[in-house]
C-alpha cells in the first residue's frame, strides 16, 4: 500500500512531534532529578540526621509530626519548644513567634530556620501542613475510637519520610 | 474524526447540545453550591475552611483538564492542519487560564487561615504558577503574529512543549515533599475525602466541565461567525465605496441568506 505525499507529511509530523515530546519530557526528568535537592519542600528528621552536622549559617526548612506532649513554653514566655519526628528521628525545635491556627501535637508542621550547633533547629518561622483526609468530626471522632487513628498517623509520618 | 472538524458539522451538532448543557450545567452548578454551602458537613479540623475545597479543587481540575484539550487541539492543528481544531485551542486558553487562577486565588486564601502563608515556592505551587504562564504565553504568542497561521503554529508547539508541566503539577505531591497536601481523589487508595463531602465535590467537578464545554462551543461558534463575516467583507460585499448602489443590494442579499441558513 503506498501513501499519498500529504498522508506521509501528516505521518513525519506526527513523528517528530512525538519526538520532541519525549526529548523535552526527558530533559525535564532529567533536570528536576538533578536538582531534587532544592525541588523538595523540606527535608525529613531521618535526612536532617543523615546530613548533619549541618552548617549553622544555611537556611533549610524540616517537616514533620509534632511530637505528642513535646509542645512546652520555655520560661521567657515567648519561645515555644517542640519536637518533630517522621517516627525513625526526631529533631527538637525552638520556636518564638506566632504559630497556626492548625498546628497541634500529631500533626504535620514544616518549620524554616537553621541548626543551632547544640543540634536543635532554631526556627524563624512555622508552617502547618495538613493532610489530604477530609472528614467532618463525627467521623474523627469513631475512628479514634476503634483505632484506624494510628494507622494514619502512621501513614502520615511515613509520607514525612520519603 | 475528521469529518466531525468541518466547521459546518460543528454548528450543526453542537446548536441542539448547547441549550441542554446549559440547563445541565446550571443545574449542576445551583446543586453544587447547596450542597457545598449548606448540605455539607464540617471539616473536623478545617470547620467552615474546607468549603473553599468545592471551589479550589474543581477549578484545579479544570486548569489541568483544559489544558489537555489545548495541547491535543494543538497537535492535531500541526499535524492534520484543521482549523476547527486551531480555533478550540484559542478558545479554551482563556478559559483554562481563568480556572487555574481562580484556583491559585482560592488556594492562596485557603492557605493563609490554614498553613499560615499566602504563598510558598513548593513544587505543587510552583507548577500550578507555570501552568498560568504557559496559558498567558499562549495567547500572547497566537495573537503576536500578523498571520494568524504562523501565530498558531507558534502557540501549538509552546502548548504541546508545556504539556510536559501537567503531570509534574499532578504528581509534584508524590515525587516531593510539599507544603501542600497529597492527593485526596484520584489516588491509589480510593479518595481520603468523606463520601459526605465527595457529593458537592462531584457535582462542582462536573458542573465546571459542562461549563467549560459551554463556553468552548459558544466561543468556536462566535469565531466561526466572525470568520463568516471577515470572508464576506474581503469579498467586498459590505464595501460601499467601491461598489455601486445595485451590487450593495445583491451584497445585502448573500449576507442574509448566509445568516438565515444557519
Amino acid at each position: 500500500m503506498s501513501l499519498s505525499r500529504a498522508k506521509i507529511r501528516k505521518r513525519q509530523r506526527m513523528y517528530v512531534i512525538g519526538a520532541i515530546l519525549l526529548a523535552v519530557g526527558g530533559a525535564a526528568a532529567l533536570m528536576l532529578t538533578a536538582f531534587e535537592d532544592s525541588v523538595v519542600f523540606f527535608f525529613s528528621p531521618t535526612e536532617i540526621a543523615e546530613k548533619s552536622p549541618i552548617d549553622p549559617d544555611q537556611r533549610l526548612r524540616i517537616g514533620g509530626l509534632v511530637v505528642e506532649g513535646s509542645v512546652a513554653k520555655q520560661d521567657d514566655g515567648q519561645t515555644i519548644a517542640f519536637a518533630v519526628t517522621d517516627m525513625a528521628e526526631t529533631v527538637p525545635v525552638s520556636y518564638r513567634g506566632i504559630l497556626p491556627d492548625l498546628f497541634r501535637e500529631g500533626q504535620g508542621v514544616v518549620a524554616e530556620g537553621h541548626m543551632s550547633s547544640e543540634g536543635t533547629f532554631i526556627a524563624s518561622e512555622v508552617l502547618a501542613k495538613h493532610d489530604e483526609n477530609y472528614m467532618p468530626p463525627e467521623v474523627a471522632e469513631s475512628l479514634k475510637k476503634s483505632g484506624y487513628w494510628e494507622e494514619i498517623e502512621a501513614k502520615n509520618a511515613e509520607q514525612m519520610r520519603n | 474524526m475528521h469529518r466531525f472538524a468541518k466547521p459546518s458539522v460543528f454548528l450543526k451538532f453542537t446548536a441542539p447540545i448547547l441549550p441542554w448543557l446549559s440547563v445541565l450545567t446550571a443545574i449542576l452548578i445551583a446543586a453544587g453550591l447547596y450542597f457545598s454551602l449548606i448540605g455539607s458537613p464540617v471539616d473536623y479540623q478545617q470547620g467552615h475552611t474546607v468549603r473553599i475545597m468545592y471551589i479550589h479543587v474543581p477549578a484545579a481540575w479544570m486548569g489541568l483538564f483544559c489544558y489537555v484539550g489545548m495541547a491535543i487541539c494543538g497537535a492535531m492543528s500541526l499535524i492534520w492542519k484543521h482549523p476547527l481544531a486551531d480555533i478550540c485551542a484559542r478558545a479554551t486558553a482563556p478559559v483554562g487560564a481563568t480556572f487555574t487562577a481562580l484556583c491559585l486565588i482560592t488556594g492562596s486564601l485557603w492557605g493563609e487561615p490554614m498553613w499560615g502563608t499566602w504563598w510558598v515556592w513548593d513544587a505543587r505551587l510552583t507548577s500550578m504558577l507555570i501552568l498560568l504562564f504557559l496559558y498567558l504565553g499562549y495567547m500572547a504568542l497566537v495573537n503576536a503574529f500578523d498571520d494568524p497561521e504562523r501565530g498558531s503554529k507558534a502557540g501549538s508547539a509552546l502548548a504541546l512543549v508545556g504539556a510536559v508541566n501537567v503531570p509534574i503539577v499532578k504528581f509534584s505531591v508524590d515525587w516531593w515533599n510539599t507544603l501542600h497536601q497529597p492527593a485526596s481523589i484520584v489516588r491509589m487508595d480510593g479518595p481520603a475525602v468523606d463520601p459526605s463531602m465527595q457529593l458537592p465535590l462531584a457535582l462542582m467537578i462536573l458542573g465546571f466541565t459542562c461549563y467549560y464545554f459551554v463556553l468552548l462551543i459558544l466561543r468556536v461558534r462566535l469565531e466561526l461567525n466572525e470568520r463568516r463575516i471577515r470572508a464576506l467583507h474581503l469579498s467586498g460585499m459590505f464595501d460601499e465605496t467601491a461598489t455601486p448602489a445595485a451590487a450593495k443590494d445583491k451584497a445585502y442579499e448573500a449576507g442574509h441568506n448566509a445568516e438565515a441558513k444557519q
